[in-house]
């Protein structure tokens, strides 16, 4: 059904032209679902869009043929592509809820697509719109018809998403990243329906992801991208024993998944022995956090306790809005909590509010790393001011102490001296993450706390990320609280995990009980939600 | 990525200037501007206060711009106004940044009541068309020029509260600002030396649209006769003094301050990109 | 909905702490006159029986609380004091002019717009092309001169050069005869009346002033237009929509348009502070009997009372102008009232 030859595509950008995809081919049957893996860079994004041409400004198919249903879509017209999508190949994009007008009711703009291909009349578009609705399973579609996307949930504007897109029944669906930004559980009833609908109306499906594990689940044949190439073709369930690229298998080898030990990321990666721990450093008891919403009190904590030992490393796993970030910012005394206490070392924590926390000798035994790299560094710092930060207030060091004290612990991240005086635009997102991690070390501390170090990263970035965590954790000795919402990185890291949901605990325990045998349903869930072994 | 160290700070500029050949015209022209307010009246051929008998000439070679009603010489007149009128906007720009940037801070950071009380106190002042409330309170504390500098600069403020109101707002919750927390930086420093830097691009398309506005406004209050008065020169008073002449297609008593006037505004609107380019660090290669 | 008339409500009762502040500062104003305020209001030639008077009227010799209810209660019942040079009452000066400078502003805003929008999103569909750097240049060049100056230089090319436009001296030529008072807008009540020879003669002396203000308020309208353009265009919920074949004319308008203008509307509250202002000078330059040149003969004839009535009027004008702005925009963003405006 769609054949690509030789595919080649350009940007002219500031530094020139940049070859985003050099020359690809591949072949898609019909009712055949194809996942094209690869990780930022890699020109899968580019290869989508080429198909459809939206590229951006400044892009352009410089070669090759893409040929579906006899019609070269490379050199196709406006008004013949026009027709083409929407209609005969259709897309769909990450981050539903801004994929559609935010000020136009859904059921419009599901009858403004119909209208335009022609398949509806003024009269009877309401009514096939309300049908598309039903279709991608949204409950009460006469009355949803009426809403704005600011009024669904993040899962249901996917829905809808989905639903504008197969309004004309198009042969092709082209899904870009459908599920990043959906919360776990979400995303498996998203990639559910994708494959449902694929099925009864025998539509291929391009699934364009990062993540070789959804790729593997949902997926007939399998193609790998790296800077702008096809590195490797395969079906799923084969890839494990058949890859012969390199690249292929570091990235096989760095997907986290049910069961993978954490040094099986890397290659020639050893066990992490496993630590004994000695007392109870963090008592968490019975915290709770309310603060004043728009429509009544929302009770962020509703009563959390838990322990950690030193030595230890602790996961907290949840969804957005469980609460966990919360946790974390209370621990390290960003914020105060409501009622409930924090013992470290045997000593209150909340014997000194938050906002003069920063005075108290306590303060270096206690940091954190932060998530988004590119907001966790003053964008006007550069690596080794960022490191050096702490450092000025807390080291108690000369200027020539600070300094050799940033290049040490530089070395002992693994980011290079030359890149110390680099601003933080001009690092990629691995040492962005290793200066967070280095600023969090300077001033020696005893608990790090980790909100969601890697989420932002590359799955093989990722994979030499935590493994430096696991080391430095052995080697200085540290304690972790490790918050994040992937079971599967928190598995592997973690000796033990509380499970949180909407401010509550649902379930405590040693990793590998919980997930043997977890108690609570929604831990089932987020079970269900991991992706498994790809062999 | 690029592989090389990167720039400092003056390599950085030239950069910037290079590359816009339109800011690297509006700061020539903001050079000659200063030229003119410091040196200005050890340049000009006649004395601006100097009245002759040569009244109402046009354009000729002994008097470039000609000469008023007065006898007095345009083109000196035009060139020694630049001083009056730059020290009033660059006094009322300087004074309502730095009142703007503190209760921005202010406001943006800590929230609750003083933010509450500071936004009405700068929804009050913007309640009133703002060159209507230079008028009144020019016409209230008197009609001295040091009142147009302490009236433009309280209708500018708001502006500058709002910005950094907005950017401090919106990196309150950033993860550098709470790594600066955890470095042992107490509120004020965070707001000071970690946030606010932050806010400076933003701010300096404002300050340079402020200061042509500044000079537009000093303009405009001394046409209709608040702030400066005649003998001194003086762009808006030069404009009004001439705009009885040009019925009578005597132009060039108004039209040459008018312009020059104009050009000032036009430099200051033109600086602000560049100078946003030039203070933030992800434009630095 | 019932969420959305809650908001409207709470808007309007915002404006009330507004109001109240507006007349404090207007009170503070005419209280902060270096010296004794009642030899101002008095006026030069009073002497220092009616000085003595003035004093008692205002209530200058008690409390400045007291001074301030005395004050508010004078404002409400209508007595904003009276005019040293046209000896009528403050109000009733104002009241009968208020039409003239709102017949002459509304329309420049509505040429400004007019120009304004389609030139904002001209520049938008073709970002660093000559077109939008043409664009950027002229309507800064319209920022950067003073209204003052545009309002003489017109005049000098097109009255004095060219002779198209009648002579800069206010309202109608003194061949015409004023329409009937009914709204005192003359386009409108020229129309009524079906006196289009009046209506023309006023629509002429409207030209060239409502042109130089319109000049000046191109400037922040278009840009907003531009950028909020740019940003809707780039957004994506267009890339869906191009993704899903829709027409590129349905997609600029229709999406992209619709929603940019909400940003621009907003945009209008600032563009009527810059536009009132300039009123005032425009309305010198070409002899408009509104509001504007009462206020600079009243200053030029240090006629106070005159001139604190015309800060309060001109600043109660804006709160309602901004309030129809806001309300407008409540009613036109289907997000407000969900997400708190």
């Amino acid at each position: 059904m769609l054949k690509i030859r030789d595919l080649c595509v350009q940007f002219e950008t500031r530094n020139g032209r940049v070859d985003a995809v050099r020359g690809i081919s591949l072949d898609l049957a019909r009712g055949e679902t194809l996942g094209i893996v690869g990780e930022s860079g890699s020109g899968k994004s580019v290869t989508a869009f080429s198909m459809l041409r939206i590229l951006d400004e400044g892009g352009e198919i410089a070669s090759g043929s893409l040929t579906y249903g006899g019609i070269d879509l490379a050199q196709a017209d406006d008004a013949a592509m026009n027709d083409i999508r929407g209609r005969e190949i259709s897309m769909i994009f990450q981050n539903p809820r801004a994929a559609l007008n935010p000020i136009r009711k859904i059921g419009h703009q599901i009858e403004d697509v119909l209208r335009q291909h022609a398949q509806a009349t003024a009269q009877d578009a309401r009514d096939k719109a309300i049908a598309a609705l039903e279709e991608v399973e949204i409950k009460d579609a006469a009355a949803r018809y009426h809403a704005y996307p600011f009024e669904l949930s993040g899962g249901m504007c996917q829905r809808v998403v989905i639903a504008l897109a197969l309004a004309c029944h198009p042969q092709l669906l082209i899904a870009d990243e459908p599920t990043t930004g959906l919360d776990v559980t979400t995303q498996k009833t998203v990639m559910d329906l994708i494959q449902a609908l694929a099925r009864s109306r025998k539509m291929g499906v391009i699934l364009i992801t990062h993540d070789l594990g959804l790729a593997g689940s949902y997926c007939d044949q399998l193609v790998v991208m790296k800077d702008g190439e096809i590195v490797e073709k395969g079906k799923p369930d084969a890839l494990a024993r058949t890859a012969t690229h390199g690249y292929t298998k570091r990235l096989l080898a760095a997907t986290p998944h049910k069961g993978k030990k954490l040094h099986e990321l890397v290659f020639d990666g050893t066990a992490h022995p496993i630590l004994a721990q000695g007392d109870v450093l963090l008592s968490v008891q019975d915290v709770t956090k309310t603060y004043a919403g728009k429509s009544g009190p929302v009770h962020a904590l509703r009563g959390i306790s838990f322990d950690l030992h030193k030595g230890g490393c602790l996961g907290l796993v949840g969804e957005s809005g469980s609460g966990k970030s919360t946790v974390s910012s209370i621990i390290a005394r960003l914020q105060d909590a409501s009622t409930g206490e924090v013992k470290y070392a045997g000593s209150s924590l909340f014997d000194v509010p938050a906002a003069k926390f920063a005075k108290d000798p306590r303060r270096s035994k206690i940091q954190m790393v932060f998530q988004d790299a590119s907001d966790s560094l003053n964008p006007r710092h550069n690596a080794a001011q960022c490191i050096e930060e702490p450092l000025r207030h807390l080291g108690g060091l000369g200027r020539r102490g600070r300094q050799d004290r940033v290049n040490e612990i530089a070395g002992l991240v693994g980011l290079p001296t030359s890149l110390l005086s680099r601003l933080p635009h001009q690092l990629s997102g691995g040492q962005k993450a290793r200066v967070g991690i280095a600023r969090a070390l300077a001033v020696e501390p005893e608990l790090l706390i980790l909100d969601e170090p890697t989420a932002a990263l590359d799955v093989s970035i990722q994979a030499i990320v935590l493994n430096l965590l696991a080391d430095l954790r052995r080697r200085l000795n540290l304690t972790y609280l490790f918050v994040s919402h992937d079971l599967a990185v928190v598995q592997m890291l973690c000796d033990n995990v509380v499970v949180m949901r909407t401010g509550q605990i649902e379930e405590v325990g040693p990793t590998t009980d919980v997930l043997a045998s977890p108690h609570s349903v929604y831990t089932q869930q987020l079970l269900d939600a991991m992706p498994t072994p790809m062999s | 990525m690029s592989t090389a160290a990167p720039q400092s700070f003056v390599s950085h500029v030239s950069y910037v200037l290079r590359q816009n050949p339109v800011t690297m015209i509006a700061f020539a022209m903001l050079g000659a501007l200063i030229i003119c307010a410091v040196f200005g009246p050890s340049l000009v051929p006649y004395d601006p206060l100097a009245s002759s008998d040569q009244i109402l000439q046009p354009p000729n070679a002994s008097h470039w711009f000609g000469t008023d009603h007065l006898g007095r010489d345009v083109f000196s007149r035009v060139i020694v106004a630049t001083r009056l009128d730059m020290v009033i906007s660059i006094g009322a720009v300087a004074l309502s940044f730095v009142a703007g940037s503190i209760l921005g801070c202010i406001a943006g950071y800590w929230g609750g009541w003083f933010d509450s009380i500071i936004s009405r106190g700068l929804d009050m002042i913007m309640a009133f068309p703002l060159f209507v409330l230079a008028m009144g309170i020019v016409a209230a504390l008197g009609n001295t020029v040091e009142n147009v500098i302490y009236a433009t600069a309280v209708i500018n403020t708001p502006f500058y509260a709002r910005v950094v109101r907005a950017e401090v707002n919106i990196r309150r919750d950033a993860g550098f600002v709470q790594a600066a927390k955890l470095a042992g930086n107490s509120d004020l420093r965070v707001v000071a030396l970690h946030i606010f830097p932050n806010a400076l691009p933003p701010m300096m398309v404002q300050v340079s649209l402020n200061m042509g506005w500044a000079v537009l406004n000093a303009a405009g209050l001394s046409f209709i006769g608040l702030g400066v008065r005649p003998p001194t020169p003086e762009w808006g008073i030069m404009v009004a003094e001439g705009a009885n002449y040009i019925i009578s297609g005597e132009w060039w008593l108004a039209v040459f301050p008018g312009l020059w006037l104009m050009l000032a505004v036009f430099t200051f609107n033109l600086l602000g990109d560049g100078l946003r380019d030039m203070v933030d660090p992800r434009q630095r290669r | 909905m019932s969420q959305r008339a809650r908001i409207i409500a709470a808007r309007l009762l915002q404006a009330i702490p507004v109001i109240i502040g507006v007349v404090t500062i207007t009170f503070v104003l005419t209280r902060a006159l270096p010296g004794d305020p009642a030899v101002y209001f008095a006026g030069d030639a009073a002497d220092e029986a009616s000085i003595q008077q003035v004093r008692e009227t205002l209530g200058l010799d008690k409390p400045l609380p007291q001074q301030f209810l005395i004050y508010v209660g004078d404002l409400v019942r209508g007595d904003w004091g009276d005019s040293l040079s046209t000896g009528q009452p403050v109000l009733s000066d104002l009241s009968r002019r208020l039409p003239a400078s709102l017949e002459l502003t509304l329309l420049a805003l509505l040429l400004s717009c007019a120009i304004a929008i389609p030139l904002g999103v001209m520049a938008a569909t073709k970002p660093g092309s000559w077109r939008d750097h043409l664009c950027r240049v002229a309507v800064t060049a319209g920022v950067s001169l003073p209204t003052f100056f545009t309002g003489i230089l017109l005049i000098y090319i097109f009255y004095y050069l060219l002779d198209i436009a009648p002579s800069p001296l206010g309202r109608l030529d003194f061949l015409y005869i004023e329409p009937e008072r009914v709204t005192g807008f003359y386009l409108i009540d020229t129309a009524l009346a079906g006196d289009w020879e009046t209506f023309g003669g006023a629509a002429k002396q409207l030209v060239l002033p409502a042109a130089t203000m319109a000049i000046f308020t191109l400037a922040p309208i278009a840009r907003m237009t531009r950028a909020s353009m740019l940003q809707e265009l780039s957004s994506d919920f267009i890339r869906t929509a191009r993704a899903a074949g829709l027409k590129r004319r349905k997609v600029l308008l229709g999406y992209a348009l619709r929603n940019a203008l909400l940003p621009v509307v907003t945009t209008l509250g600032m563009v009527f502070s810059f536009a009132l202002g300039a009123n005032v000078l425009v309305e010198k330059v070409f002899a408009w009997p509104g509001i504007g040149s009462y206020a600079v003969d009243a200053l030029v004839a240090s006629d106070y009372a005159a001139v604190q009535g015309f800060v309060l009027a001109m600043a109660l004008l804006f709160v309602a102008l901004n309030l129809i702005i806001d309300l407008l925009y409540a009613v036109i963003d289907p997000r407000i009232g969900f997400e708190g405006g």
